[in-house]
């Protein structure tokens, strides 16, 4: 017989976490499944053992948070399976699970995505090279493994994210080379109609200054008007390459760049669910189509946190506490006007934690070459396709997304498309002038994380006859 | 001239175990991903691709970008940012198209 529960979520992120307690408080069975070796999510990466820790201390107040929510979350009473992938949800509904080497499937009443964000993929000449990652990935190595980069390192990008990094970077004692600040300008003239808001949330804004002047006063160089990068170097990262608006081009000297522009929810999941999806313009991404419960067009699967578009670990959390109400709701654990009751204070909460974000959107736009790269730069880091080849097949016909992956074998590598599917969709939508909205993305399949045949082998189908 | 792209902050007082890359012996923490220890010797590339055999080394650390593939324990094509190191773990880097051997 295979595992039964009331709720399997997935994602052991603030969302996650936070669904699961509030589903054990409604007494519901519930399974959490999650790829890291611990809960916490990519925010909260290794919060349980690096909270108390000097490293905990230069991360600061926000990322110590998170300790309070795991311990909360391992004595919830939910199941919690770390270093565990799902690579397929069928209807009815089972997850097809596999941990160390092992596949198994599980049923559930409900299923909550639960998968977070990822960095927007922002591809650039030599963005494959040794030595060049995310911003993410930079600060993730210092949470996980107090790790640095050797030499000054050079940042590319915007967003919140790279001014808290180095920050916090500069805190550990690590030196940056320079920041290629890619937000275009006139930031604030756009972000004005949203003044209002950010008086409301003077603390929010306060924090950013803070980490703005720890790098002013550590002296470290702001290119401003960053228009294109690229990263050149024979088997590694050697040569950084910038050009400013007016087209001045300038090159130095480089080890390691980590580069940034926002996140987007992860959708794979919920493509591959056949659930509705639609285009956000403001942070040029694809967003599930939720109720007010956060359940998709799908009945049964819902979406809690950053996967439901961006908000922040405040916001996931607070979306997980709907999400688990809704589902007491559909299960008969809460009446209507109670699961009502429970709801209003924490929608408020939610839209006071949302109300700052449509100014962070108009402040950090991303880099507009991204969706235009040159015909040079790879745009399928696993087929290792240009965008040039793109074009070639885009000329061939009238092709979408999914013509284009048949073609070329873009997106059909391990990633799946979760690094080419947007700059894709947006060479299609160039070339045959239309909106990115209106292309489309990949049809996303199983398997939704490779998988070897000795680990399909390992499916125990004999309960498919019981 | 190759230099470490990557180094740890000093803590005293931490516990170290062995693992191997190459058969080379490296130290690490527990806790840590097996991805961040390949980003620490002085040869920066952990694999090189199957199609171009061009090098890469860990790039995005959370799962989605599949360029930290390994050989781990025996293990081909393993996502090495979700592999957390133990004593005695054998990395072999993945150079060009994985073996069905592997």
């Amino acid at each position: 017989m295979s595992r039964r529960f009331d709720v399997v979520v997935i994602g052991a992120g603030p969302a996650g976490m936070r669904t699961a307690i509030g589903l054990r408080a409604l007494n519901m069975t519930v399974l959490v499944v999650d790829e890291q070796a611990a809960p916490g999510g990519q925010i909260w990466r290794a919060v349980e053992t690096v909270a108390a820790t000097p490293t905990g201390q230069l991360l600061g107040a926000e990322y110590r948070a998170g300790a309070d929510l795991a311990a909360q979350f391992r004595a919830c009473g939910a199941a919690y399976e770390a270093q565990t992938q799902v690579w397929q949800i069928e209807p009815g509904w089972r997850v097809f699970l596999k941990c160390n080497g092992q596949a198994e499937a599980v049923q559930a009443a409900h299923v909550v995505l639960a998968t977070g964000a990822q960095e927007r993929p922002a591809p650039f000449p030599g963005w494959t090279l040794p030595g060049v990652l995310t911003v993410g990935a930079g600060q993730i190595l210092l949470k996980t493994s107090r790790q640095i980069p050797a030499e000054p390192v050079w940042i590319a990008g915007s967003g919140p994210l790279p001014i808290l990094y180095m920050a916090q970077l500069l805190r550990a004692g690590g030196k940056i080379a320079g920041w290629l600040d890619t937000s275009p300008s006139g930031g604030w003239r756009r972000a004005l109609p949203w003044a209002g808001a950010a008086l409301a949330d003077w603390a929010e804004i306060g924090k950013g200054l803070t980490w703005l002047r720890e790098i002013r006063h550590a002296g470290v160089r702001r290119v401003r008007g960053v228009t294109a990068f690229r990263a050149l170097g024979d088997g590694q990262l050697q040569t950084l390459e910038y050009e400013q608006a007016g087209g001045h081009v300038t090159r130095v000297a480089a080890s390691v760049l980590l580069a940034h522009e926002g996140v987007v929810p992860s959708v794979h999941m919920g493509l591959a669910l056949n659930c509705t999806h639609s285009w956000n313009t403001q942070q040029s991404c694809l967003a599930p189509d939720l109720d007010i419960w956060g359940q998709t067009s799908q009945p049964g699967i819902y979406v809690a946190g950053d996967g439901a578009g961006i908000g922040g670990a405040k916001a996931a959390c607070v979306r997980g506490e709907l999400v688990a109400l809704g589902i007491g709701l559909h299960m008969g654990r809460l009446s209507s006007q109670d699961a009502a009751a429970r709801a209003a204070p924490v929608r408020k909460t939610l839209q006071r934690l949302l109300r700052l974000r449509p100014m962070l959107d108009a402040l950090y736009p991303p880099r507009a070459d991204i969706a235009t790269p040159s015909d040079d730069t790879i745009v399928c880091r696993c087929e290792e396709l240009t965008a040039g080849d793109v074009r070639k097949a885009v000329a061939i016909a009238a092709p979408g997304p999914n013509q284009i992956k048949a073609f070329t074998r873009a997106g059909m590598g391990p990633c799946q498309g979760r690094q080419c599917g947007y700059t894709i969709a947006h060479i299609v939508a160039a070339a045959q002038e239309r909106q990115v909205a209106e292309v489309g993305f990949y049809r996303i399949r199983p398997p939704l994380k490779p998988l070897t045949l000795g680990e399909l082998a390992s499916l125990d189908i004999n309960e498919e006859s019981t | 001239m190759h230099v470490s792209m990557f180094k740890k902050l000093p803590e005293p007082g931490t516990s170290l175990l062995t693992l191997y890359i190459d058969d080379e012996p490296v130290e690490a923490e527990p806790g840590e991903t097996v991805a961040a220890v390949l980003l620490r010797p002085q040869r920066p590339a952990s694999r090189s691709t199957p199609v171009n055999q061009s090098p890469r080394a860990p790039f995005c650390m959370m799962g989605v970008c599949f360029d930290c593939l390994a050989v781990v324990d025996g293990a081909a094509s393993t996502q090495t940012c979700l592999v957390t190191v133990r004593e005695g773990m054998r990395i072999v880097r993945q150079l060009g198209r994985r073996s069905v051997h592997a």
